[in-house]
């Protein structure tokens, strides 16, 4: 194509000789090779960047696992590597990640995707374009602000509606940290992820499908959850997956919020930290490469390479399976 | 005839709850934000004044102020946009107007997809092992920078994609029929076509690095810090030095996560403060991006 056309009219003498010039010209030619080539290896950095993510983790984590059985890693229930006889049990972490997550999906998952069948089924144009933008601002806030939000305003509010009269015998005593109000507030923040994703893919749902079931008598209501949501599944199934992913690697807020001591608890009132704090709280200041936190921050971070990543398998997974093609 | 009555009533009831029930789901996000923002605000608005913005950081919470980690942030944010912008827009020319479709495309795509749901955590992680133990790059300023470039590059990838993509095929084909190379239409014009939509992405990219703290805490960037990285202008000839970029240097949110993890209300006060900045900050560059992508919306018709 870059070649340009292929033979002009021979009569023009002069016209033809500008074009071989043109096709000969090794100047021109080497110049888009070279810029090609150059492009080229700008599009293959990611590939670099994604190997020296996993080469550094495999790495570190090797000089880790030499000193601690991958057994011990996964079924030891304390994790103090500081400590004179260190533990090395990642599963008191991995249960504040899984826990902190889960109360955040609790939040985003149902309101973002009532949101976005509001958005999508029932709010007028206009309302909903001054809508969109609001709501993103709220993934445009940084997460220390959030965590900050959550340690001085969300624990102390919830504190005091636990305490209420009438509530007090039912609701759990809450710490000054708690998993409770980092996950409420990391749900808050997902809240556009999951909207905003889930609302294209059922705008993307063609108009006749809705026709078909107004013409059956259904209202907005039924039309929405029988046949608008089923349909968009792939892609609300894909921004369920990228909520879950931010909440499993979000960081701040549990830092703040959260508490920093590692708990293996169920109960979300309770203070706990998760991988990603313990990477915070170990890496605080200046970590030197010897000491026993070093390698450790590294298993941990291998852990929550797999996690995610595991969670964007199945997400792929999800959407090759669930297409559908209008 | 009852039956249909009611049956028709009920499900114009379920329509009417549903309705509500949806305002009442935007508000609680609305509300929310509202109540960050009132937050910040009335802890933090009466201490910021010209003192606190030029002030360094001390351990009484009346005299600190957020002078090196502003000038951090925005010496930052220099850095990181220099090399992703032109490292992602070279990235998404050659996977929108170049590649074909084959493994090794393919691999590059699903890469760039999953580099985007990486924990920003990770990247400090392995800019700890690789910049500052394997290279001996330090915990610098240039450190920090390709630490966020890496972290924003896919966004900026896919914004160019997407703005490159919006352009119809008859603008490369008027072109390549004048006999323009494949460089030449991409300089000439699809690069200036798509400049709104990369700079749209890329100021979103920024609003989220400038917020960024976790793969900055973790590469060992200090919690705080007295002195300034050294002026990257100076009188004498050559009139720039690049003695900064190797600078030790802090960020507003790490200022802010240090002064929040003390116990001393005085401090969260500054706190509230630093935050107040900071949403600043990203909330005007987000009304940058808004406003870029309405006008373009509005003017470009192809």
């Amino acid at each position: 194509m870059s070649t340009g056309p292929s033979q002009p009219a021979p009569s023009e003498n002069g016209n033809q000789a500008a074009i071989t010039h043109l096709k000969g010209s090794a100047t021109r030619y080497w110049r888009e090779k070279i810029i090609q080539y150059l492009l080229f290896l700008a599009a293959f950095s990611s590939v670099a960047v994604t190997t020296g993510i996993v080469v550094t983790l495999l790495s570190e984590s090797a000089v880790f696992f030499q000193q601690v059985s991958l057994w011990e890693f996964l079924t030891e229930t304390t994790w103090t590597p500081a400590f004179d006889e260190p533990k090395h049990g990642i599963l008191p972490l991995v249960a504040g990640t899984l826990i902190t997550t889960g109360v955040a999906l609790a939040v985003a998952l149902p309101i973002g995707t009532i949101i976005a069948i509001y958005l999508s089924e029932y709010a007028p144009f206009a309302l909903r374009e001054i809508i969109k933008p609001i709501l993103e601002l709220l993934s445009a806030v940084p997460t220390v602000v959030y965590g900050y939000f959550a340690l001085l305003f969300v624990t102390p509010w919830l504190k005091w509606l636990f305490e209420l009269p009438f509530l007090v015998d039912y609701m759990p005593e809450l710490d000054a940290f708690s998993m409770l109000s980092a996950g409420i507030v990391m749900g808050i923040m997902i809240i556009p992820y999951v909207s905003s994703l889930s609302e294209d893919a059922m705008r993307s749902v063609p108009m006749l499908l809705r026709e078909g079931a107004y013409a059956l008598g259904a209202n907005k209501l039924i039309t929405s959850i029988r046949v608008v949501y089923p349909s968009a599944l792939s892609g609300i199934g894909a921004a369920y997956i990228l909520g879950i992913s931010r909440a499993i690697g979000e960081t701040m807020i549990v830092a703040i919020a959260a508490g920093m001591q590692p708990n293996l608890t169920w109960n979300p009132a309770e203070p706990a930290s998760t991988i990603t704090a313990y990477i915070v709280q170990v890496s605080k200041g200046e970590l030197p490469r010897e000491g026993p936190g070093y390698k450790a921050i590294f298993a941990a971070g291998l852990t929550l390479f797999v996690m995610t990543l595991g969670f964007n398998i199945v997400g792929h997974i999800l959407r090759k399976r669930y297409r559908e093609a209008y | 005839m009852i039956d249909i009555q009611r049956l028709i009533n009920r499900r114009k009831r379920q329509d009417l709850f549903f309705n509500f029930l949806g305002i009442a789901c935007t508000l609680v996000g609305i509300i929310t934000l509202l109540a960050l923002m009132g937050d910040l605000a009335y802890s933090g608005l009466t201490r910021i004044d010209w003192q606190f913005l030029t002030s360094y950081p001390s351990s009484s919470a009346e005299k600190a102020g957020v002078l090196p980690a502003l000038v951090g942030s925005l010496l930052l944010m220099f850095i990181t946009v220099s090399l992703a912008v032109p490292l992602g827009v070279a990235a998404g020319v050659y996977l929108e107007e170049y590649s074909r479709k084959n493994w090794l495309t393919t691999v590059i795509e699903i890469n760039i997809a999953n580099l985007a749901g990486v924990p920003s955590i990770i990247y400090g992680l392995m800019a700890l092992s690789l910049l500052v133990y394997q290279f001996h790059l330090g915990r610098t300023l240039v450190v920090g920078g390709i630490t966020l470039a890496l972290l924003i590059l896919p966004i900026v990838i896919v914004s160019t994609r997407e703005a490159l993509r919006a352009i119809p095929n008859g603008i490369r084909e008027a072109a390549y029929a004048l006999g323009a190379t494949r460089w030449q239409v991409i300089k000439d014009h699809l690069l200036p076509y798509s400049a709104g939509g990369i700079a749209t992405g890329t100021i979103i990219a920024m609003s989220r690095a400038i917020g960024e703290t976790a793969p900055l805490i973790t590469i060992g960037v200090p919690l705080f810090i007295s002195v300034l990285p050294d002026s990257p202008f100076q009188s004498t000839a050559p009139f720039v030095n690049f003695d900064w970029l190797t600078a030790k240097f802090t960020v507003l949110p790490i200022q802010m996560f240090n002064w929040v993890s003390r116990p001393d209300p005085a401090f969260h006060r500054n706190a509230a403060a630093a935050g107040l900045v900071l949403i600043t900050l990203t909330l005007s560059l987000n009304a940058v991006a808004i406003v870029i992508r309405y006008r373009l919306r509005k003017k470009i018709k192809w």
